[in-house]
């Protein structure tokens, strides 16, 4: 392979070799895009039973001290004012233009103590960027994103997978809750979470851990080694967001429809005072669900038409689903043809597709209440 | 005669008429297809330029023709069931043309050629 020299290593890079994955760049690591199964055989792996990701690429930023939460409030959308410890949060870190510098989760350790989980392609963006904001606060920051690997158990068998195989109790664990273990004096974070749409867990520790759990998730044959193909079809088809794609410096949360995620009402918020403007006036722009008439997929980039043929948007992501057989893509468009139903049309390479507006929920997301 | 292009075609030349497809280190390196996309009967097509497209879960690549010529032929079963080509890419060909001139033919690769030259690409 090419290239090969500059790119970072999970800890899990030899056994994703033995493993003969199918590997590939992704945020400056090399990673395993699929196994064995393939993406389609991985993505059903999750839908109906279990499959394990290496997420370790994904950057650990620790934030505590005096002023931490304050701080928090005031990078982070979403309002983590006396919530409880073990508590996790999704949201963005804003600009004060309103776009978005990351969206990432948030975990509430215990008083004054938060951990960000970041994208892999933003790293050095985010720490910058929380570096520059810190400035005047008494916080402490800790990169870790070196240190701490991460593997994500997601599929309607992971607690079973978790209990009996992992050996870490979770069915105590309400969505969007987190604990931690001690493992050897070291820390081990286990939450509710996942990007797939499906229940399951994502596991941060120490690399010897992680190496170990992997290990036994292989041996049992309990879970299906899944690469990042199907990590994005999985998250495409419940209508998550990927950085980069629905989201990004330029396009607000309001526009990606993740209003929910953004609390307005707090005073400190960077961003805020843009994104109340906005809202008041509404997004002139709008992410939506398209579904093409015809099998070509429509990818990202390519141009969404009105029916005058006048160019309203691009598509963010499209694929042809897998848990449901349909042309589909995420567009973000002229807030003025959003509404369900609107019969639009997508560019394809040189052809011209009718194309409807629907719901991004492609498929039903089955989350543990 | 099977020849190989360097972006992984195939051209099977029966006569003066060629089937092209993918070869099957195309296939295993696209993994699960979705969708070809495939020009209609009549078109005219030129050596070194995309004649249409094979969509992978993941990606779409251009397929790109070996040959100058007309569209004689297109394999219609890939509309309804584009996973033929995973199934068997060298027996599943995409598009037949009727080739305008053979000496287009000279700079590709016979099979022992190429399959050294997909080894070098590892």
């Amino acid at each position: 392979m090419d290239n090969c020299e500059n790119l970072k290593l999970t800890c899990l890079h030899d056994l994703h070799l033995a493993l003969g994955a199918r590997m590939s760049p992704f945020a400056g690591y090399d990673m395993p895009i699929e196994y064995g199964l393939g993406i389609i055989g991985e993505h059903n792996a999750v839908r109906n039973a279990c499959g394990v990701f290496d997420v370790s690429h994904m950057g650990e930023i620790g934030i505590t001290g005096e002023d931490a939460e304050f701080f928090v409030n005031r990078v982070f959308s979403n309002d983590v004012t006396n919530a409880p410890d073990g508590q996790c949060f999704y949201g963005m870190m804003l600009r004060p233009d309103g776009g978005v510098v990351d969206d990432l989760l948030v975990y509430k350790r215990r008083h004054n103590d938060f951990l960000f989980v970041v994208n892999a392609s933003n790293i050095t963006k985010d720490e910058q960027w929380i570096l520059r904001q810190a400035e005047g606060y008494r916080v402490c920051l800790e990169f870790m994103s070196e240190e701490m690997a991460e593997l994500a158990v997601q599929g309607p068998e992971a607690e079973k997978v978790m209990e009996e195989v992992v050996e870490i109790p979770c069915r105590d664990l309400a969505f969007y809750t987190f604990k931690e273990l001690d493992h050897e004096g070291e820390t081990v974070i286990v939450s509710r979470t996942g990007y797939t749409g499906e229940d399951g867990f994502e596991i941060y520790g120490p690399h010897s851990f992680i190496r170990r759990v992997w290990q036994v998730l292989m041996d049992s044959g309990k879970a299906a080694p899944c690469g990042l193909g199907c990590r994005d079809t999985l998250r495409f088809e419940v209508g998550l967001p990927l950085y980069g794609n629905e989201l990004a410096d330029d396009i607000t949360p309001l526009e990606a429809g993740l209003g929910m995620f953004v609390k307005l009402e707090k005073p400190d918020l960077i961003g805020g005072e843009t994104l109340r403007r906005h809202k008041e006036e509404g997004p002139r722009r709008k992410v939506v669900g398209l579904e093409i008439h015809d099998r070509a997929i429509a990818r990202h980039g390519c141009e969404v038409l009105s029916p005058e043929d006048e160019v309203i948007g691009t598509v963010t992501t499209g694929y042809r689903g897998i848990s449901t057989d349909r042309s589909i893509c995420m567009a973000l468009i002229d807030a003025r043809y959003a509404k369900t139903g609107t019969e639009l049309k997508v560019k394809v390479r040189k052809k011209t597709f009718p194309a409807t507006v629907v719901s991004k929920k492609f498929f039903k997301k089955s989350y543990k209440a | 005669m099977i020849l190989y292009s360097k972006t992984h075609e195939y051209i099977r030349v029966e006569g003066d008429k060629g089937y092209i497809g993918i070869s099957d280190y195309a296939q295993k390196q696209l993994g699960n297809v979705v969708y070809v996309d495939m020009p209609d009967l009549g078109d005219e097509i030129e050596k070194g330029e995309d004649f249409g497209a094979i969509e992978s879960v993941k990606a779409a690549s251009d397929l790109i023709s070996p040959v100058s010529g007309e569209v004689v032929e297109v394999n219609e079963a890939l509309s309804d069931d584009p996973r033929l080509i995973n199934a068997d890419a060298m027996a599943n060909w995409i598009i037949a043309v009727s080739i305008a001139d053979t000496s287009d033919l000279d700079d590709l690769m016979d099979q022992a050629a190429y399959d050294e030259f997909c080894a070098a690409a590892h």
